[in-house]
């Protein structure tokens, strides 16, 4: 039985991803026409390559439909539920680096950290009876690292796109947002927290948890070791018989 | 009927021979109310939907919000209500999402110390055949104890507000005694603003963005410099307030312990430990060996304001089987200034059946 390996479909996220893999001796390449989603992999026996959207694969991970999935660990983070129970986290693949800010207008020049964002919150409250409202689409993400650091009196409003944005439609008073290099936060007249990121993210490979992995497992082991990680724990003896 | 349902029902009776009307309560409530009182974080707790007329509503997470409602609306005084039905909230990995609660709730004016005894004398002759673990609070001490700082007003609402998150409470009290990384901050920032007038810093920043003004900004600022000149709060007393929040003993050892601290402004809150535990006595509490920990309750139970307390099972990794405690404040915020003293708790069946 095969292992299956989803990795992103198109732009850099893909190519950086099929170097990442050739550096370490094993070939992928789309096959047939260019606009066809379908790939293959020389140099391991076995494994079998799935090109999906970066967004869908963290479920599909979930579902255990594939065995390994390229992503960005941002993704993974927010969009399942307690993600370590789901996937095993094998390697960073150093690109796709990407930080998760809280960012607020430049002219607050009264705020600089978190201490100074809760702070306000609780003032904007008093003052207009309603919460601060943060943009963002890592829901899971920020609220979680709000909660952990002990911020209250915000709001999280949902922002899909453009969220830089909402601050200057008054949709909302601080965002949450990926950014590389800071160009569209300047743009728009933003700065960021000084505290640690929400998260910093890069591309990374996962491994299923849910994933049938009685034939997949060895198939894996000679994967994993050539691309010099190690395997998950949880999977060092399964399928061993059979190998 | 399940096993937990027929130990809900046994329990609902067992509250309505104490005196309780059973109440009930809708599964959908709307979202702003609870979202208002529990903040962004009831999102992580709570099922939202939406209704095409109603806009936001939440599986009920608790009844605690309907019954306070339901009794400002046409309740009389005093007033002991009592409830069974599933609530509903997210949990990841294999804990339940949809459970039984059953609770009993208080709600009266006079003699709270009576009504503290009353329930938790109640909740533990029901408890009384499981192996459970007793443990008391009392929030009303810590709000005490931060009313009772040496510094500014400012300071002190700021540390109340986040009583229930001990970290970030932890963070402002070492902020506030000019200690850490939080206090090193504020200081280049205070150096900054006063460098030059804030007009001018706010024009040189850049554009206006967004909803909250320069007066605003400005304001801050100036409450940002008046808290610079505002003194330490004094490391004693920190020191103080830290054994106070560490303290855990049988509860008639603790009033002792918290008396003898000699610490005056704590001295109306302890008045009123003193009465409960008189009034826990005379119901057949001892409190000689009932567990008291001064912290319990600040990470879960965060609109509870006097008298907490919680039945836990022997294993850590399992919830608390029952808990409750005195929500004075709460009333206040949902009947729109009308508030009653109230104290209740509920009772998880489903826990119950597993101990079994």
């Amino acid at each position: 039985m095969s292992l299956k390996l989803g990795v992103p479909s198109k732009g850099r996220l893909m190519e950086k991803t099929f170097d990442w893999f050739a550096e370490r001796g094993v070939q992928m390449a789309r096959t047939g026409e260019a606009r066809e989603y379908a790939g293959a992999v020389d140099g391991v026996a076995g494994v079998e390559l799935v090109l999906l959207s970066a967004s869908e694969i963290p479920r599909e991970l979930a579902a255990g439909r594939i065995h390994l999935g390229v992503t960005g660990s941002d993704l993974v983070r927010e969009t399942l539920a307690d993600w370590q129970a789901q996937v095993w986290e094998l390697a960073g693949m150093g690109f796709g680096h990407a930080d998760l800010i809280i960012a607020v207008p430049k002219t607050w020049v009264d705020v600089e950290t978190l201490d100074d964002l809760d702070a306000v919150a609780a003032a904007f409250r008093a003052e207009r009876g309603f919460r601060l409202r943060i943009a963002t689409k890592y829901h899971r993400l920020v609220r979680d690292y709000l909660r952990a650091h002990g911020v209250a009196d915000y709001q999280l409003v949902d922002s899909q796109g453009a969220t830089e944005g909402t601050i200057r439609n008054l949709t909302a008073e601080a965002v949450a947002d990926i950014t590389s290099t800071g160009e569209t936060l300047r743009a728009n007249h933003l700065k960021i927290l000084r505290d640690a990121p929400v998260h910093c993210s890069q591309a990374t490979l996962f491994a299923a948890r849910a994933a049938d992995w009685s034939g997949a497992a060895p198939v894996l082991r000679v994967l994993a070791a050539r691309l010099g990680v190690a395997m998950p724990g949880d999977l060092v003896r399964t399928g061993v018989e059979q190998a | 009927m399940t096993g937990a349902e027929a130990l809900a029902a046994a329990l609902l009776a067992e509250m309505q021979s104490a005196g309780a009307v059973p109440v009930a309560a809708d599964i959908l409530q709307p979202a702003e109310t609870l979202l208002d009182l529990y903040g962004e974080d009831i999102r992580a707790r709570a099922y939202v939907t939406h209704d095409p007329d109603l806009g936001e509503m939440m599986l009920r997470p608790d009844f605690t919000v309907p019954v306070v409602q339901a009794h400002m609306r046409i309740g009389a005084e005093p007033a002991r209500y009592c409830y069974a039905g599933p609530v509903f909230r997210k949990q990841t990995g294999g804990r339940a999402r949809e459970y039984l609660q059953v609770g009993y709730e208080i709600f009266a004016r006079d003699d709270p110390a009576r009504a503290d005894a009353e329930v938790f004398a109640l909740f533990a002759r029901l408890l009384a055949p499981y192996a459970l673990r007793p443990v008391t609070g009392d929030i009303g001490i810590l709000k005490a104890a931060v009313a009772g700082l040496s510094t500014s007003d400012l300071r002190k609402t700021a540390l109340l507000r986040h009583i229930w998150h001990p970290k970030r409470f932890r963070a402002l009290l070492e902020r506030m005694g000019g200690q850490g990384p939080l206090a090193e901050a504020r200081a280049g920032l205070i150096a900054r603003l006063r460098a030059t007038p804030i007009d001018a810093q706010i024009a040189q920043a850049g554009q206006m963005v967004g909803l909250r003004s320069e007066v605003e900004i400005a304001a801050r600022v100036a409450r940002l410099i008046a808290d610079a000149e505002t003194p330490p709060i004094p490391q004693a007393e920190v020191a103080a307030l830290e054994q106070l929040l560490a303290l855990k003993a049988p509860a008639s050892d603790a009033l002792s312990t918290m008396q003898a601290m000699g610490w005056e402004a704590l001295a109306p809150a302890l008045d009123r430990l003193a009465a409960r535990l008189e009034a826990l006595a005379q119901a057949g509490i001892d409190p000689a060996t009932l567990p008291f920990e001064a912290s319990f309750g600040r990470t879960t139970m965060e609109y509870y304001d006097g008298f907490v307390f919680g039945f836990l099972p022997a294993r850590d990794d399992l919830p608390p089987v029952a808990t409750g405690g005195r929500y004075d404040a709460l009333t206040a915020v949902l009947g729109q200034g009308q508030a009653i003293p109230a104290v209740g708790g509920v009772i998880r069946p489903e826990l119950l059946e597993a101990l079994t």
